[in-house]
């Protein structure tokens, strides 16, 4: 507990009158990958928006690296090394594939991540490096938004849904990538409908359950009949 | 000849013209805030020019070097304190804002400078000419139009070249996505504003070499600088110079049928292209 990275205390959210998260503890130790599942509205995407500091909370509801940072701006998020790949992906559609990612780096943190390396991950945005990144297919639109994050050299990734609306073979080819990205000691935490590819690219597993932690556990060990009571509450 | 004579000095005029609207155009593609102070700001700068002049003795050409600046700080400090309050999904209340802000504007310089015209002296440049043919070509509305030209390719390599311009186009797409990306919103938006507002000095100071101005001078300049923005097509620059143009000649021409028409022929033909072509004539091409 001491050496997490990351962590949630008893962190609330709201849209206007409605709490969409109640009271949700969760750590993340440095270099793992952690998976949360979760039916749609269980509040998984809110709980990343609230990490990346577009949702704004009670300062000491997240903990990064020792920091405060739950009342801090999504700007100010990213500077301290913490980068969303948002739901959707919600590329700019003004700038060009290119152009995406270099504003992914534009606050200049050192790290492994260049230009080179994501056209090296995935070859096929080189080639369409100068389209407008809405000509892109829904695979590609994804890819970009991956190596938007990359490329702020973070020390924690934040992925939102990366298969949603993807093609099985796309989404294979994504997942084939992961282990390239949080290999070198990047921390991830990973939101995902496809509960077998979540516990299959983690070591830890969160599911929640109308805004509340269901449950807890080790990806490989934890018994499959706990993650379906947790995820559905019956 | 006097018809080609009207058409040159028209086009020069949409030079002044495409100044007022390259302000306007710039915020309003950046954050989507419609300045209804725009113009009253285009009078603000004029008058800051008369300030400079009497109090420094500087020729109004010169004092462009303080008043541009000056503006440009205005600009910063306007959006971060004012109306980066109002900004959000809703168009509305920036709008009121910026209206309650022309209105204040306005009384203010009514208080401090009189209701009295006042003119920018900048000396023999203003009645200097060439001959071309057989057209006389003022020295000063070609050197306002070569300006205009010269601001729009600068902002227009600004936004396409310069990472600056990169941040202004994210954050128009998606402010909350450009924030995660590390760009402070506030910033960025001061920022536009800061160089909307430089180049509103150019236009006021070349407003009151041109023209005599008084306090509420400021609506008319808007109304143009609004109708080469939609003449030329929301959201692009080189379609504002064309509808400052386009304007400005219709007002030559109109004013040599019958020299009350000027103003009311470019509103025709600004109304005709509106009616026409709802979205400009040169829309950006949106992804």
């Amino acid at each position: 507990m001491a050496d997490a990275i990351l962590s949630l205390q008893a962190l609330n959210a709201h849209y206007g009158d409605f709490q969409a998260l109640y009271g949700v503890n969760l750590t993340v130790n440095p270099g793992e990958v952690v998976a949360v599942i979760g039916a749609n509205g269980a509040g998984k995407t809110t709980m990343l928006r609230s990490i990346a500091g577009l949702l704004r909370n009670a300062p000491e509801a997240i903990r990064w690296k020792g920091h405060l940072i739950g009342a801090l701006r999504a700007d100010q998020v990213a500077a301290l090394g913490i980068a969303l790949v948002p739901e959707g992906r919600l590329l700019f559609p003004s700038l060009s594939v290119e152009e995406n990612l270099v504003i992914g780096g534009q606050l200049g943190r050192k790290g492994p991540w260049s230009l080179q390396r994501v056209y090296d991950l995935f070859p096929i945005l080189k080639e369409r490096r100068l389209q407008q990144s809405t000509s892109l297919s829904g695979g590609q639109q994804q890819m970009v938004a991956i190596g938007r994050a990359l490329m702020a050299n973070p020390d924690l990734v934040l992925m939102d849904e990366i298969s949603l609306g993807l093609a099985p073979v796309i989404i294979r080819q994504i997942y084939e990538a992961l282990p390239g990205i949080v290999g070198e000691g990047l921390t991830a935490v990973i939101v995902e409908q496809d509960i077998a590819k979540a516990l299959s690219v983690s070591q830890r597993v969160y599911c929640l359950q109308e805004g509340r932690v269901s449950l807890e556990g080790q990806s490989q060990t934890v018994p499959r009949d706990d993650i379906t009571r947790a995820y559905f509450g019956v | 000849m006097d018809w080609l004579n009207a058409i040159l000095q028209g086009t020069l005029l949409g030079g002044l013209y495409a100044l007022f609207a390259a302000g306007l155009s710039l915020i309003f593609g950046v954050m989507r805030l419609v300045n209804i102070a725009h113009g009253d700001l285009i009078v603000l700068s004029a008058y800051i020019a008369l300030s400079f002049g009497v109090s420094l003795g500087l020729n109004p050409l010169v004092a462009l070097l303080l008043v541009v600046p000056t503006m440009a700080l205005i600009g910063y400090a306007l959006q971060r304190l004012i109306l980066n309050r109002t900004m959000g999904e809703d168009l509305l209340p920036p709008l009121l804002v910026t209206f309650g802000l022309s209105v204040i504007l306005q009384n203010v310089l009514l208080m401090g400078y009189s209701a009295d015209p006042q003119n920018l002296q900048a000396g023999a440049i203003e009645t200097a000419s060439v001959t071309l043919g057989p057209l006389a070509v003022g020295v000063m509305p070609v050197m306002v139009f070569v300006t205009a030209v010269v601001v729009i390719a600068a902002l227009q390599w600004m936004f396409y070249r310069t990472a600056l311009g990169r941040a202004f186009r994210a954050t128009s797409d998606r402010q909350d996505v450009a924030q995660l990306m590390g760009l402070n919103r506030a910033h960025i938006f001061g920022l536009a504003m800061a160089l909307s507002l430089a180049v509103t000095a150019l236009a006021g100071v070349f407003l009151g070499i041109r023209t005599a101005f008084d306090p509420a001078a400021g609506g008319a300049r808007l109304i143009f600088g609004f109708e080469a923005v939609i003449i030329g097509g929301l959201g692009n620059l080189w379609g504002t110079l064309a509808g400052g143009v386009i304007l400005g000649v219709a007002q030559t021409i109109g004013a040599k049928i019958d020299p009350g028409y000027q103003i009311l022929a470019g509103h025709i033909v600004f109304l005709i292209i509106l009616a026409l072509r709802p979205r400009g004539l040169f829309p950006r091409i949106d992804g």
